[in-house]
């Protein structure tokens, strides 16, 4: 029974990816226009910030407010080599100094500064793209997993990083573009990416790369390094005095969750075209929690839902009803905390399961494997048994 | 044989001239303690008399105001708190600390001394030799049948085991535990001193507890502490008697 529970638990984890595979990968591309899976494209991009977010917060307990610092990070190293190749020397023959980004111009700066000297080379950015925001966030929990900086004190800590990073961008138009962000983005090594052509195969770049996140973070759930983060999550002290350097696992986790946010910030950059500071800061960063929770913390698949269903929700709502939407996220927000505490995955693993097997005349697994909500469901579909 | 005489004098644990104080308040005041190889030491005393703090302080989860703590020749006061762990000593707490999330297998293969570092976590594989290990210590803590049992669903008791059974894993040359039977029935009473005399074959046992008929039946030797300094040391009988451990266990 117990082997036949695991099976059915294993083929169920398998089916929900595919599931997952055959909606981003078939549906969409054969539902949408263009336009519209651009904008899918896009909310895969946040969905890679979620898909890190559960491994750091669901897993790790460590609620960072500051996702967005690794989104932008990532997604303004990819603007910066986009937007040097489209300032060749040819096509800002008008500006001053020709051959620099045009806000530079703008900005009476006559030489491409020191910062973005390295960025005219491709392999250079991809390798920075993923770097550049695991230094970063290597050197913050360093800074605070080391001294046992915990809890709600982690949080305030990252978002007013979040805020810094914003107001540092804003304030060095010259170097950044400031508030308008770095625009104008318009190929990728003579790839035209502006084209429907170009947006469709970087929608699939993208989806690969998420399922790649989502396979990582499989992996490392179901390492030891996985119950390990549960268990500090839960008996910290417990961990410590078991002989286990706690810090390293955080700052190993929320590096990890910050590379994820990068992959998704440069693919962001990629298809959006654009890179501006209001992907960096608070707002930003808050919204990437709610995606997690409302597609549920505990699951890298349901942080993906999450994040296409939020951000489906956030353009409809913002087309029809703009100044309803910041109420009707925040509702939603509290509403899943205190009822629906892991999320759409949790009403599906206490209700859904239960209802499809039912749908598929299965006879259902005994009522004490179901029972468990999903932290413990989780556990028990990642764990490999002896 | 001579080798293993020459050892017994030599203590495990030399706790030296140790004080810790709390805004001026000494929880341990200059505290000498003792302890021996394959010796199970019991440490009683009143309420707030430092029993926890000395445990705290051995393990490095609080830091001493001056003097030394000797293990195997290590300083364990400059110590971090997982290479004291790494250095072999294993402390349970006072309430049961256990993952409630996990099974009883995976509870006892988290304290598995292998795997301990980020890497060695990520890949680190359950080997056969791991798992006759946690088999192993499973069968020595009475829960050798309920290895995939969720721990949260295991009586009070056997999840006090089930830590013991957490730092059997880590073979420690010094186990110290807090307060080991409270709330235990009375037959899980006499299958722990059973349990906690045969463990500490061949390593050194540090217990604080309340429970006199328990002490009775493991310690080989009794230190009362009172406001942080040893107020008397010695076998059960002789500390029994004497009036000074009378009057502070009685009242003044």
């Amino acid at each position: 029974m117990k082997a036949l529970d695991k099976l059915l638990g294993g083929q169920q984890n398998l089916i929900g990816i595919m599931l997952l595979a055959v909606l981003i990968l078939v549906v969409f591309p054969l539902t949408l226009d263009a336009f519209r899976l651009n904008m899918v494209g896009k909310y895969l991009t946040y969905a890679f910030v979620a898909v890190g977010l559960v491994l750091c917060w669901g897993y790790g307990g460590i609620l960072s407010l500051g996702q967005g610092v690794f989104f932008g990070v990532g997604g303004y190293c990819m603007a910066m080599f986009l937007k040097l190749e489209a300032s060749d020397p040819q096509s800002t023959k008008i500006q001053s100094t020709p051959g620099i980004p045009d806000f530079m111009d703008w900005n009476q700066i006559t030489e491409l500064p020191w910062l973005w000297q390295p960025f005219h080379s491709f392999t250079f950015t991809v390798f920075a793209v993923i770097a550049v925001p695991v230094l970063l966030a290597f050197i913050i929990g360093i800074a605070l997993f080391k001294r046992r900086v915990g809890d709600v004190y982690f949080s305030i800590v990252t978002q007013a990083i979040a805020l810094i990073l914003t107001v540092l961008i804003v304030g060095q138009q010259g170097l950044t573009g400031g508030v308008n962000g770095i625009t104008d983005l318009k190929t990728l090594l003579g790839w035209d990416l502006r084209t429907d052509s170009a947006k469709m195969i970087l929608y699939f770049i993208s989806a690969g790369l998420l399922f790649g996140c989502i396979f990582i973070g499989r992996f490392i759930l179901a390492s030891k390094l996985g119950r390990l983060l549960m268990a500090m999550r839960d008996k910290e002290e417990r961990v410590r005095f078991s002989g286990y350097d706690v810090a390293s696992f955080k700052i190993f986790v929320f590096c990890v969750a910050a590379a994820f946010s990068a992959i998704g910030g440069a693919m962001f950059a990629l298809q959006v075209g654009f890179m501006s500071p209001s992907f960096v800061g608070i707002v930003p960063s808050i919204e990437m929690v709610i995606f997690a929770a409302v597609g549920g913390r505990m699951s890298l698949l349901g942080a993906v839902y999450g994040a296409l269903l939020v951000n489906y929700g956030k353009t409809y709502f913002s087309e029809s009803f703009p100044e309803l939407w910041l109420y009707l996220m925040g509702g939603l927000f509290i509403a899943v905390v205190m009822y629906f505490p892991n999320g759409l995955a949790g009403l599906w693993d206490s209700h859904g399961r239960q209802a499809l097997a039912k749908l598929l005349r299965r006879k259902p697994a005994p009522k004490a494997e179901i029972a468990p909500v999903t932290p413990k469901a989780e556990t028990k579909i990642l764990e490999t048994q002896p | 044989m001579t080798a293993v005489g020459f050892e017994m004098k030599k203590p495990v644990l030399a706790i030296e001239g140790l004080t810790v104080s709390f805004d001026g308040f000494k929880a341990v005041d200059n505290l000498n303690l003792y302890i021996d190889r394959n010796e199970v030491r019991v440490v009683i005393g009143p309420n707030g008399a430092g029993k926890t703090t000395v445990l705290d302080l051995i393990c490095g989860k609080t830091r001493a105001t001056s003097g030394s703590i000797q293990f195997d020749g290590q300083e364990l006061t400059k110590m971090r708190e997982y290479n004291i762990v790494r250095a072999g000593v294993g402390r349970k707490f006072q309430n049961p600390s256990i993952y409630e999330n996990l099974t009883v297998f995976e509870n006892l293969e988290m304290s598995y001394p292998a795997g301990r570092k980020v890497w060695g976590a990520l890949f680190f594989k359950r080997s056969a030799q791991v798992i006759a290990r946690v088999e192993e210590v499973a069968r020595e803590i009475f829960l050798g049948d309920l290895l995939q049992q969720q721990a949260d669903l295991l009586s009070h008791g056997q999840k006090q085991w089930l830590e013991i059974g957490m730092l059997l894993m880590q073979d420690p040359e010094l186990l110290m535990l807090d307060e080991p039977v409270a709330g235990m029935s009375v037959n899980e009473r006499a299958q722990t001193a059973e349990l906690l005399n045969r463990i500490s074959q061949g390593r050194s046992v540090l217990v604080i507890e309340h429970d006199m008929e328990f002490v009775k039946s493991i310690a080989h030797k009794v230190t009362v502490l009172h406001q942080g300094k040893v107020l008397a040391e010695g076998s059960m009988e002789s500390v029994q008697s004497n009036p000074k451990v009378i009057e502070v266990y009685l009242g003044h």
